[in-house]
């Protein structure tokens, strides 16, 4: 415990007024505020969920008009990918872990670090002011030619949203790669770093080459609006396809930058939770890796039915089985660490193991949407919608909650409510599967995603799927409130309350303001647990 | 080492260990402006191989000379930037400082230059959406060259007109002493950013304003 003592005041009591907060270069307090900020926009996003939920439950249109839910459905897509899940993991658990995992004072680039937050709090302001003048009804993928030509929502202000929001992700992105380049502590080597600095290393490189091409092609589609001209304008012989080349090639991508994350996160739960070395530690590393690189090669899988050439279809095809790979050996090494462990089902552990069920189901479906022959009876029907909800909340929102308890005591200090947050995560998981499973159903008997009515026949499972949207709200509402009240009287944590391995571990909880009273020597690999 | 140690920020363990973090973060940078300008070559390429005709037609309406001038004005711009970063790794003050305001007066240049060309185009109606008067078979068409034409030049001018700020301010900053043998980051970055704002303009400036001709 003797390099836990508490000597300086930590980061927390470094300051108490506002300024000390808005204005603050500390990683940890910036981690904080996107905290902030990204649960916001997570339980707006679930507000728009819940309109939609509701609309679905009877098979007339009777709750939202046509327009509205068209707008309903555009905003939580746009808030959940751009404002929640796309920041959610790298920007608050890994600005908050980076430096910490590779024994750093800071991020490479502090100043720059607190700019990324405001740019993501004045792209968020972007948004909520479009949905304060009546909302915008693309869709979050903004196709052309309706975004420019035919929708007269508010297109503009969408648009400048998620433009501005990009540039949070770049930056955030850069500063990830150069501090992993160049702050790690003397004998940190590539080979040494735990799996969620990997990841967070892949995650940066995808959000720094693809979301300039988004950002891009947004500008895009902004000039062509309000010139009335454009490269995608079908009337001058531009092309609508070519916007959604461009759009998949970052919104492909754009998948990884929120499940890669959660693989990292859960690499760091399944080890503390079993006390074991993780299995395959180099495989882990370059399956990360091999995501990442080809990630950026699948993008074509979303055009099938587009009317892209039949051999772009068959190679994009192929590429996107081939992406399966790495992540399947991710799952097996998964298991192979499970097996035979030590296994304590602690709240972290309970949220790992769910991740891992449900990102297995999303990806196995996955490959159903990957066959071209499949894929054109299935785009645009629900089964498309349950396969990406059981990536992104079923994956990346499992993990990123599993992480947030098991630095819980870390970030804040105290220790939750165990037996709360194992009754939340279970809850979780089936409010979950009761809500997605019915919709791969009712994709695969061919109810098309976007309408807010259907026929009667749909009805049985669009009452589970809004029964069980009901749990899984009730299930994210928990957490919140047995979180916040742990602030206030949850026990007083100790360093290492899960006795786990990783340098975040060897601060004090709550750190202090330069993380390490001297810089750590690194003298060995991450899980340096005892083997049975 | 008492100037290094100055410029030293917390979070950094040496100068050594700040002068790379600052050269991978501008490096970092770099790659993403190649993809930011990527997508504009990469829908030009797209259009190009659609209507040929129309592209080679449009481009015969850019004023070749002056396209030619501003590509001078930002190589020997370029070459400046570079000897200015030299004079100040030998410990030339003066010459750097002198050399970095020519820098930016060619930066400049190239920026006035080229709003003549905008506003000889707008006479002759060549501005989609603003004045757009052509007509003839590929007049349609053509619109997709313009509309692509002053995308990548506005942008890349917007990146001029930064760089230009960056100069005066690296030749204020060289003038009052900032820099010297040791540390010379801040100068050396800048130095960089403009040649990548110079290496675009090498790409755009045969795709704008010489193959379309060769038709
Ligand atoms: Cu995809």
């Amino acid at each position: 415990m003797s390099t836990a003592e508490r000597i300086a005041p930590s980061y927390l009591e470094e300051g108490f007024s506002l300024r000390s907060w808005l204005g603050t270069r500390d990683h940890k307090r910036i981690a904080i505020l996107y905290a902030l900020g990204i649960t916001f926009f997570f339980f707006l996003g679930g507000l728009a969920a819940a309109l939609i939920r509701l609309e679905l439950v009877t098979p007339a249109g009777d709750v939202l008009s046509a327009e509205t839910y068209n707008k309903v459905f555009t905003f939580h897509g746009v808030v959940m990918v751009w404002f929640f899940l796309i920041p959610s993991i790298p920007a608050t658990l890994g600005n908050f872990l980076l430096p910490l995992m590779i024994g750093a004072r800071d991020m490479a680039f502090p100043r720059l670090n607190l700019f990324s937050w405001y740019l993501y709090i004045v792209g968020g302001l972007f948004t909520i002011a479009c949905l304060l003048l009546g909302g915008v009804d693309t869709g979050w993928t903004f196709y052309t030619p309706f975004s420019t030509m035919f929708s007269n929502s508010n297109v503009m202000l969408a648009v400048v949203g998620v433009f501005v929001v990009g540039f949070s992700s770049i930056f955030t992105g850069l500063n990830f790669i150069v501090t992993i380049h160049t702050m790690r502590a003397p004998g940190m080597t590539w080979f040494r770093l735990p799996l969620f600095v990997w990841s967070m290393y892949a995650v940066a490189l995808v959000m720094m080459l693809a979301t300039p091409v988004l950002a891009m092609t947004l500008a895009l589609i902004a000039l062509e609006r309000l010139f009335g001209v454009g490269i995608f304008d079908p009337a001058l012989g531009g092309d609508p396809l070519l916007f959604q080349h461009f759009f998949w090639f970052y919104s492909h991508p754009a998948v990884y930058i929120m499940v890669l994350p959660a693989m990292g996160v859960v690499s760091e739960l399944i080890t503390a939770g079993v006390r074991r070395r993780i299995f395959g530690y180099k495989f882990m590393v370059w399956a990360i890796v091999g995501i990442a690189v080809v990630g950026f090669l699948v993008w074509g899988h979303h055009m099938f039915v587009s009317g892209q050439s039949m051999y772009a279809g068959i190679i994009f095809s192929i590429l996107s089985f081939i992406i399966a790979v790495p992540s399947a050996i991710k799952v097996f090494n998964w298991t192979a660490t499970l097996y035979k462990g030590d296994i304590s089902f602690t709240a972290p552990l309970l949220y790992a193991l769910g991740f891992v069920g449900l990102f297995m189901l999303g990806g196995l479906t996955g490959l159903f949407l990957a066959a071209t022959a499949l894929d054109v009876s299935l785009t645009d029907t629900y089964f498309v919608v349950a396969h990406f909800h059981y990536i992104m909340v079923g994956g990346s929102v499992m993990a990123y909650l599993g992480g947030i308890h098991y630095w819980w005591p870390k970030i804040t200090g105290r220790l939750y409510s165990e037996a709360w947050a194992r009754f939340a995560a279970i809850l979780m998981f089936f409010g979950f599967n009761l809500t997605f499973f019915p919709q791969y159903v009712l994709g695969w008997e061919g109810m098309p995603r976007r309408y807010h009515e259907y026929l009667p026949q749909y009805q049985v499972l669009n009452v589970l799927s809004s029964a069980g949207a009901t749990i899984l709200a009730v299930s994210y509402l928990l957490p919140l409130g047995y979180l916040l009240w742990s602030l206030r009287h949850g026990a007083r944590a100790g360093a290492n309350p899960w006795n786990a391995q990783g340098l975040e571990w060897t601060t004090p909880s709550p750190p202090t303001l330069h993380n390490f009273e001297e810089t750590p020597q690194v003298t060995g690999g991450p899980y340096a647990y005892e083997q049975p | 080492m008492s100037v290094t140690v100055r410029h030293l920020r917390e979070q950094f363990d040496d100068a050594v260990q700040q002068r790379e973090a600052s050269t991978l973060g501008m490096w970092a940078f770099l790659t993403t402006e190649i993809l930011f300008f990527g997508v504009l070559f990469a829908g030009y390429a797209f259009c190009r191989v659609m209507f040929p005709e129309a592209f080679a037609a449009a481009s015969r309406h850019t004023d070749m000379l002056l396209g030619t001038l501003e590509t001078a004005a930002l190589l020997t711009s370029s070459c400046a930037a570079a000897l200015a970063v030299r004079e100040v790794q030998l410990g030339g003050r003066r010459a750097a400082t002198w050399l970095l305001l020519a820098t930016a007066a060619l930066g400049s240049a190239f920026l006035v230059m080229h709003g003549f060309e905008y506003v000889a185009e707008y006479h002759e109606g060549l501005i989609p959406g603003l004045r757009y008067t052509q007509h003839g078979p590929h007049a349609a068409s053509m619109q997709l060259f313009f509309c692509l034409y002053y995308f990548i030049t506005g942008f890349h001018g917007l990146h001029v007109s930064i760089g230009v700020g960056l100069l005066l301010a690296m030749a204020w900053r060289t003038h009052r002493g900032a820099f010297d043998q040791d540390y010379h980051t801040p100068l050396e970055l800048t130095a960089l950013y403009w040649h990548l704002v110079d290496i675009v303009w090498i790409f755009v400036y045969p795709l704008i304003y010489l193959i379309g001709r060769a038709l």
